[in-house]
């Protein structure tokens, strides 16, 4: 019966992401095909084409026209596994997103990595030894790179020669910082906590048993969170640092409204996104609990 | 912290009337060029040196910080607006329209806030004028911001619309308009309040990150993006220390900013 319920619960998460992907597919798609300029290409201003070959590359554009008509031929060749081609950088756009990706997810990785090691053990830090300078100081760290815009880290890491992956931790560790502070204060004060302290308990036990567990569901309610942070922060980061990824890519789209490259680069970040979430909310309900 | 707070909004108040009014303060305006004087080091008359095509540089900071400090509010009070129109009439009719908006929200959430609006603004004209940028720039923030505050005045709307008062109401002939405009609205405007303050540090930063990308204020008008985006063409963190003073004032504020809210009693 447990297993029932809990492969409902995930075929209804898939059908939803599955929805939620393709409406925002046709939105941005419907965004660009009404975008001021939309189907004018430059070639066409090429004085030494022929009239022939101008309207040959009209009609080569002409299946964008209708945006139903191009986002159901869209929807056929994905099926068959051809996301289309990108019009401005001249290459297939599966082919881009296997090259960009796996640069991506190691930048997501590591600042995920990265951001909540920093985070959880400087949280960790002040639930525990309860000093005044340990709060304030990794509190006033996390205020100000909470203040500092992604692009201006990515410009100061590339300015001290630094590695570009690791702003994408700095922007994660402010707000897991913050949030896992307060969790783990609000934790630790809780009477039963008060009690194993008072038993004699160890340092480490008193956290792994009994500080940690109720912080936990929203501990990975968090992490769906941070997922998703990093991804928008990937955009300035990838452009400044200069690192072949995702963002990049989808500041080159955008820039040059390529309508196949942002469609298929809208659908997969909103599915990072949402199985991102769709994860970490699986997890907090396979924990029995619903934490907010 | 009340001492603290207190100190975060003297900043603002000094900052936002310094700003309001850049030209009793400083004789310089932010695009005339000083042709014989780019580049130029920090002396009595260029408090902050000149930049590259030798404007003042502390005239472009005065003037960039009152676009960023009077854009952003006005940003923050559309996506305020938008939420409560979105979100309160959802949460008070309920029903399918709910359902409906809750899922509208819900796709608006699910894609990362900066690719939204970086796609978006792509799609809008680049060489506008720096005016028409401003106003591009800010009423995207505006918006494209709704969505999160839409879902928790959406939640505060449902909760009121089951309250006994309203109910009070509804029986003694009050109509939709009249519930919604005298009874809804300002119960929940505490709520917009939060979230309009939550908003303003929110789209200052936002504004930042795609002036740096060149998304955000056209030139020659000066904004606190195109003022940190100087940060590019510098070849070393040690040489000319004073062009991060826009940093640092925006660090200052946006930090103030966090101040006023995190001691503002935020109601759950």
């Amino acid at each position: 019966m447990q297993w029932r319920t809990t492969f409902r619960g995930l075929a209804k998460s898939a059908v939803a992401v599955l929805i939620t992907v393709l409406i925002g597919g046709f939105l941005s798609a419907t965004l660009l095909r009404f975008a001021p300029g939309y189907g004018v290409d430059e070639s066409e201003l090429d004085t030494r084409l022929s009239n022939s070959s101008i309207q040959a590359i009209r009609q080569a554009n002409g299946d964008q026209e209708n945006i139903l008509v191009f986002y159901a031929h869209y929807l056929g060749r994905m099926a068959r596994g051809d996301l289309g081609m990108s019009r401005t950088l001249q290459q297939p756009v599966a082919q881009l997103l296997r090259e960009r990706l796996p640069e991506t997810l190691k930048s997501l990785g590591l600042g995920l990595l990265v951001g909540w090691t920093l985070g959880l053990s400087l949280a960790l830090a002040v639930a525990l030894s309860r000093r005044w300078f340990v709060d304030t100081f990794a509190s006033l760290s996390a205020g100000v790179l909470l203040c500092v815009p992604a692009a201006v880290l990515a410009l100061l890491f590339v300015l001290a020669r630094a590695p570009g992956r690791l702003v994408l931790g700095l922007i994660i560790f402010p707000k897991v910082f913050r949030y896992s502070r307060s969790l783990l204060l609000r934790s630790a004060a809780l009477p039963h906590v008060l009690t194993a302290r008072a038993k004699g308990l160890s340092q480490l036990r008193v956290l792994l048993w009994h500080i940690l567990p109720p912080a936990k569901p929203q501990l990975l309610a968090l992490f769906g969170v941070s997922v998703s942070l990093a991804l928008a922060a990937a955009i300035p980061v990838e452009v400044l640092c200069d690192l072949p990824g995702i963002g990049q890519l989808a500041w080159k789209a955008a820039l040059g409204r390529d309508l196949y490259l942002l469609v298929n680069l809208t659908m997969l970040v909103t599915l990072v996104t949402l199985v991102a979430n769709s994860a970490s909310n699986f997890a907090r309900h396979s924990l029995g609990t619903n934490a907010p | 912290m009340k001492w603290a707070r207190r100190l975060a909004i003297g900043f603002l108040l000094l900052v936002a009337i310094t700003c309001c009014v850049p030209s009793l303060f400083w004789k310089f305006d932010y695009a005339r060029q000083f042709r014989d004087l780019p580049d130029a080091q920090p002396s009595q008359q260029h408090w902050l040196g000149t930049d590259d095509l030798g404007r003042d540089r502390f005239a472009r900071l005065l003037y960039g910080t009152r676009v960023s400090l009077l854009l952003a509010p006005a940003a923050a009070l559309l996506a305020s607006s938008l939420a409560a129109l979105i979100g309160g009439t959802a949460g008070f009719l309920g029903g399918w329209v709910e359902g409906a908006v809750m899922a509208c929200t819900d796709l608006f959430l699910s894609l990362p806030w900066l690719f939204l609006l970086i796609t978006v603004r792509a799609l809008l004209p680049l060489n506008v004028s720096p005016l028409t940028s401003v106003i591009i720039t800010f009423a995207l923030l505006g918006c494209l911001g709704w969505a999160a505050a839409a879902r928790v005045v959406c939640a505060d709307a449902r909760l009121l619309r089951h309250s006994d008062f309203i109910l009070l109401a509804r029986a003694s002939g009050s109509g939709g308009w009249r519930l919604l405009l005298r009874h809804l609205l300002p119960n929940i405007l505490p709520v917009l309040g939060a979230q309009f303050w939550v908003s303003i540090p929110l789209f200052i930063l936002t504004e930042a990150n795609l002036g740096i990308l060149g998304l955000g204020v056209a030139e020659p008008m000066p904004s606190w993006g195109s003022l940190l985006r100087e940060l590019e063409s510098y070849s070393s963190l040690s040489s000319n220390p004073w062009q991060f003073v826009p940093l640092v004032l925006f660090i200052l504020v946006v930090s103030s900013f966090h101040l006023v809210i995190t001691n503002r009693e935020i109601p759950t």
